[in-house]
């Protein structure tokens, strides 16, 4: 094979015509090799002399200058993340005498606390030259203690820096993120040149997905250091006086501010509202796809992952089984239960499978022809007879049941796609979760056994309430209720509205994104749904009733409970009897004001029970602070 | 006279038969393998005294090491005919990755050049140095050389189309490295004088129009090139530094350990893009001509194993890989001494970093398969 003949191939022309150029291009690499060994003789050999007295008397270091990290405000200025000063303790070993006394009058001041003295001079003795090694961080206090003591210990050191701060701590961090040390991975991505004096970078949140807004770019000074590289004099470091003109600075660029689309206040207020409850909470503007609270709880403080964390601390952290690290916002997947009732209900309205009008009727359970298993309804007796309006209203399942399987399941899992379940919605921090929209060919791809591939009409029932397969994220939850609120028109939800010059002020708007609208064949289905849930948090039988009762606003909302822990065929679900963790998860969506909405909310709480009592008083606490209604609570702080 | 059986020494290897229990013969070629440990063992050495006692960065360079060996074992082993068979599937491949990194891609260094795959990202363009030369070579295998016109254009936008989308990331250093890489195998072709001549010249008539095109920090590099005083603080005060450590090593060097800029931190990125002047002002111009001599013998030896290959496809990869060593050996070994203007290119096997050198040792596993395929034939 290798060596038959080709017709339009002449073997031995093209071979030599392929050694011509081999032995050409042999001749190349000699006559470049040459010219570098040329260039090497001439810096090495013939003007080492020059060379050597250059480097001997090198003393002109260019040092970098970290940029000033920007700032990130909420929509109305408040400060959600700042630089405050730090002090650090500094070594330089070469100047330590004795090592051990100096370590040991350090504890004794207390400026060196929770350290092991051992392996801290371990680590002090293991640098070379006039490095400085960092003994630990000091408070305020601390720093000026050891500030008038400074002459008695000589080559210890203050050294001062800044370090993120979070003053509302926890409150906002899964929509904020935090910053924390530069690690190797962070270090392939980014620039090394323009991190030269920089020690943290943004891990999550807005801190990662806009860090290069946030970074600013490096500067540098020239320092002059004597031969063994002792810094001698730093311009920068000291004030004014004595600036040699040989010696230049090009100051660091600050990075930008970030105006973020989140109103503390609700943020506040939501997490306030959770408690210590496990579960998540999301307003967003149905006008614009701002989000004006974006809640995970627990959370976790900020401030330690900036200052450095512990590995103990950190373990401690990961290993909590609440997950305060997991942003339950963006990558939580919760069944959405009977939240998506009037979603569900406009689909069955543009396909015409229902007449909202007729009235079914509800006797406690629903049966599928040809079978005997009863799915119930939440309500054991039943509601009676039921239309479109009365069944989102009263959240009744039987309705739902029947709607679900006059819909089917394909133009169920489409219609639920429209309002962006099953993606990311493409907010712009990372860490989204897509969700699932359960069908039938989801079910071929998920499944590799092929008995488990089948889809069975059972699994369409409990669909039509948001049980079984499908999975949404709070945030693709408040997302799909600001599209009902704004009558299908839906936005990408975003955390940045604008970016601001430190320097100039100068303020730079970003603009929303329209998303895919929801298309109806009727849109007066819209205000069917609308209605229906109105209906929901203001007629005497709406199962939203008593979570908004006396709100001086118009709130339309759906409440919903999702199932955790099947129930047997003939058992009762009796809260006191199931383990916590087992409870239903608790779910409220709302919008408001009814008439020209401006906010729309969904709060999942985990194993909290029925979404009205668990989830219903954290929306309210939401839309009360949107409102600017006086909390009857504590203040925080 | 050269007649069409040549051997030029490429039998003299010998399968590493104690490697593989069983008497499996591994196809390895002993002087590649040897000369590049002798590269990556000097490399280790300086390495150290450029990070001090950095444990865990040597670490991560032996990890990088190890896995580069790896790919070499591997690719050493893939007869050429199946190269050639998946060539057209892995340009399309790693061209599609390319086009999802323009869409998708990760922003660093405020460019898009990585793309990530859950816990490895990884630059596609590094692995276009080794595209674009397979295609080429692919595409000239079932014709006869030298190309015609047509033929010839063809293999320019194998060369230019993943180039220009390189440049566009905007990675100018690499885009650069993958048109030498391109342009080198389309030389080997033997391509008429009369169309290197008419490339030549219109390269130099289409600079300034480039210059038009070019980001500012690409400009700033190229008047630091000329004027490296015109930046002293930034690209230009690298150069400085790194003709300062270069002169001073002499002809001897100040010996391991002890080269002052290295060590008073003036000389930048020494562990990486400048280890070649940490090199040079510890060991002199002695260690540096041990180095450059091995680099030759890598490269006289690809040579030796292009003449010796069996058809086109295989002479122009051999050929084409080992002369892009080269190109990488000089043009980084050029910007550190000042010959050449700073672009981002690592010193071959030496360097610590990335995925340069597992692209680097996946070529030369290539080069050892292709120098193998004779002794499998006759096997």
């Amino acid at each position: 094979m290798e060596n038959a003949e080709r017709p339009f191939k002449d073997q031995m022309r093209e071979q030599k015509l392929f050694q011509s150029r081999v032995i050409a291009c042999a001749v190349g690499v000699l006559l470049l090799t040459a010219m570098l060994v040329g260039r090497l003789v001439q810096l090495q050999v013939v003007d080492t002399q020059h060379f050597t007295e250059l480097s001997e008397g090198n003393r002109i270091r260019t040092a970098p200058l970290a940029p000033t990290r920007g700032l990130i405000f909420d929509r109305n200025g408040l400060l959600i993340a700042e630089n405050l000063p730090t002090w650090q303790l500094v070594a330089v070993p070469e100047e330590i005498d004795d090592l051990d006394g100096t370590l040991n009058a350090l504890t004794r001041l207390d400026l060196l606390t929770d350290v092991d003295l051992e392996e801290l001079a371990g680590s002090v003795r293991s640098r070379l030259g006039f490095e400085r090694v960092t003994l630990g961080n000091l408070s305020e206090s601390q720093a000026a203690r050891f500030a008038v003591r400074r002459h008695r210990y000589p080559g210890v050191d203050i050294q001062e820096g800044l370090v993120r701060h979070y003053p509302y701590a926890g409150a906002g961090v899964h929509a904020v993120g935090y910053v924390g040390s530069i690690s190797s991975d962070d270090l392939e991505l980014i620039d090394r040149g323009e991190y030269a004096a920089t020690s943290q970078i943004g891990k999550t949140g807005v801190e990662r997905s806009y860090e290069s807004v946030l970074h600013g770019q490096v500067g540098y000074r020239q320092q002059e250091v004597n031969a063994q590289g002792r810094v001698l004099l730093d311009p920068a470091m000291t004030e004014g006086g004595e600036n040699q003109p040989t010696l230049l600075t090009r100051w660091p660029t600050p990075g930008r501010h970030l105006i973020l689309s989140i109103d503390m206040r609700l943020q506040l207020a939501g997490a306030r509202a959770m408690g210590v409850q496990r579960g998540a909470a999301v307003a967003i503007d149905p006008r614009n796809g701002d989000l004006l609270a974006l809640i995970s709880t627990p959370g976790f403080d900020p401030n330690r992952f900036a200052a450095g964390l512990s590995r103990n601390d950190y373990v401690a952290l990961t290993t909590d089984p609440d997950n305060p690290l997991f942003n339950r916002a963006l990558a939580g997947r919760y069944p959405p239960g009977s939240t998506i009732k009037p979603m569900l209900g406009l689909a069955a309205l543009h396909h015409e499978s229902v007449d909202p009008h007729e009235d079914h009727y509800c006797g406690g359970y629903f049966r599928l022809p040809g079978s005997t298993h009863r799915y119930r309804d939440w309500r054991p007796q039943g509601h009676g007879a039921m239309n479109l309006h009365s069944a989102i209203v009263e959240s009744c399942d039987v309705y739902f049941y029947q709607l679900a399987v006059e819909l089917g399941i394909d133009s169920l899992g489409s219609s639920l796609t429209a309002f962006g379940f099953g993606a990311p919605t493409g907010i712009d921090i990372s860490g989204e979760a897509a969700g699932i929209v359960p069908s039938r060919e989801w079910k071929r791809q998920q499944f590799a056994n092929p008995a488990d591939q089948v889809w069975f009409p059972g699994e369409t029932v409990i669909a039509g309430i948001g049980q079984g397969y499908t999975q949404v994220t709070p945030l693709q939850l408040a997302n799909a209720s600001a599209a009902v609120a704004a009558s299908g028109r839906r936005f990408r939800p975003r955390l940045l509205i604008g970016t601001e010059d430190a320097v100039s002020g100068a303020f730079e708007q970003v603009e929303p994104v329209e998303a895919d609208p929801v298309h109806v064949a009727d849109e007066s289905h819209w205000q069917m749904i609308q209605d229906a849930m109105l209906g929901v948090t203001n007629e005497p039988s709406g199962s939203g009733l008593t979570a908004m009762l006396g709100t001086p606003y118009t709130v339309a909302g759906k409440t919903g409970t999702a199932q955790v822990f099947s129930v047997g065929q003939d058992e009762e679900y009796d809260e006191d009897n199931v383990d916590e963790r087992l409870r239903d998860h608790g779910l409220f969506v709302a919008f408001a004001p009814f008439d020209a909405p401006e906010i729309a909310v969904a709060v999942v709480v985990e194993n909290g029970g029925g979404g009205n009592r668990a989830a219903g008083p954290v929306a309210r606490a939401i839309l009360d602070a949107y409102f600017g209604i006086e909390d009857h609570g504590d203040s925080y702080d | 006279m050269a007649t069409a059986t040549i051997d030029w020494g490429a039998n003299q290897q010998r399968p590493l038969r104690s490697l593989l229990p069983g008497g499996v013969s591994l196809n390895v070629d002993l002087p590649l393998l040897l000369t590049m440990l002798a590269i990556t063992g000097f490399g280790f050495i300086v390495l150290y005294s450029a990070v001090g006692e950095n444990g865990s960065l040597l670490l991560r360079q032996a990890v990088r090491c190890g896995i580069g060996f790896c790919a070499f074992f591997a690719l050493a082993q893939v007869p050429p005919n199946y190269l050639r068979a998946f060539t057209p599937w892995v340009f399309c491949g790693v061209f599609g990755l390319l086009l999802l990194v323009m869409i998708d891609g990760e922003v660093g260094k405020g460019a898009q050049r990585w793309l990530s795959l859950g816990v490895v990202s990884f630059q596609p363009s590094e692995f276009m140095k080794l595209a674009v030369p397979l295609m080429v070579a692919w595409f000239m295998h079932d014709r006869s050389l030298p190309p015609t016109l047509p033929q010839v254009a063809v293999l320019v936008l194998i060369v230019l189309v993943p180039a220009l989308l390189i440049a566009r990331q905007p990675d100018l250093g690499t885009a650069l490295l993958v048109v030498a890489a391109g342009s080198l195998t389309i030389l080997l072709t033997g391509v008429s004088k009369r169309i290197i001549a008419a490339v030549g010249l219109a390269g130099l008539v289409s600079a300034p129009i480039a210059w038009q095109f070019m980001l500012d920090y690409q400009r700033a590099r190229v008047i630091t090139f000329l004027n490296p005083e015109s930046d002293p603080l930034g690209a230009g005060y690298n150069i400085i530094q790194s003709k300062i450590a270069i002169g001073s090593g002499g002809i001897f060097g100040k010996g391991w350990l002890n080269g002052t800029q290295a060590h008073l931190e003036f000389l930048p990125e020494r562990s990486t893009d400048f280890i070649f002047a940490v090199m040079a002002e510890e060991f002199g111009l002695m260690g540096l001509l041990l180095l450059l001599a091995l680099y030759l013998v890598l490269v006289g030896r690809g040579l030796f194993i292009a003449l010796a290959a069996q058809d086109t496809f295989t002479r122009l990869l051999a050929g084409s890989l080992t002369l892009t060593f080269f190109v990488y050996v000089f043009v980084n070994a050029g910007m550190v001494s000042g010959l050449l203007p700073i672009v981002g290119v690592p010193l071959p096997l030496v360097s610590a970093g990335g995925t340069s050198m597992v692209t680097l040792m996946a070529g030369f596993g290539m080069l050892a398969a292709i120098s193998g395929q004779k002794k499998r034939l006759a096997a």
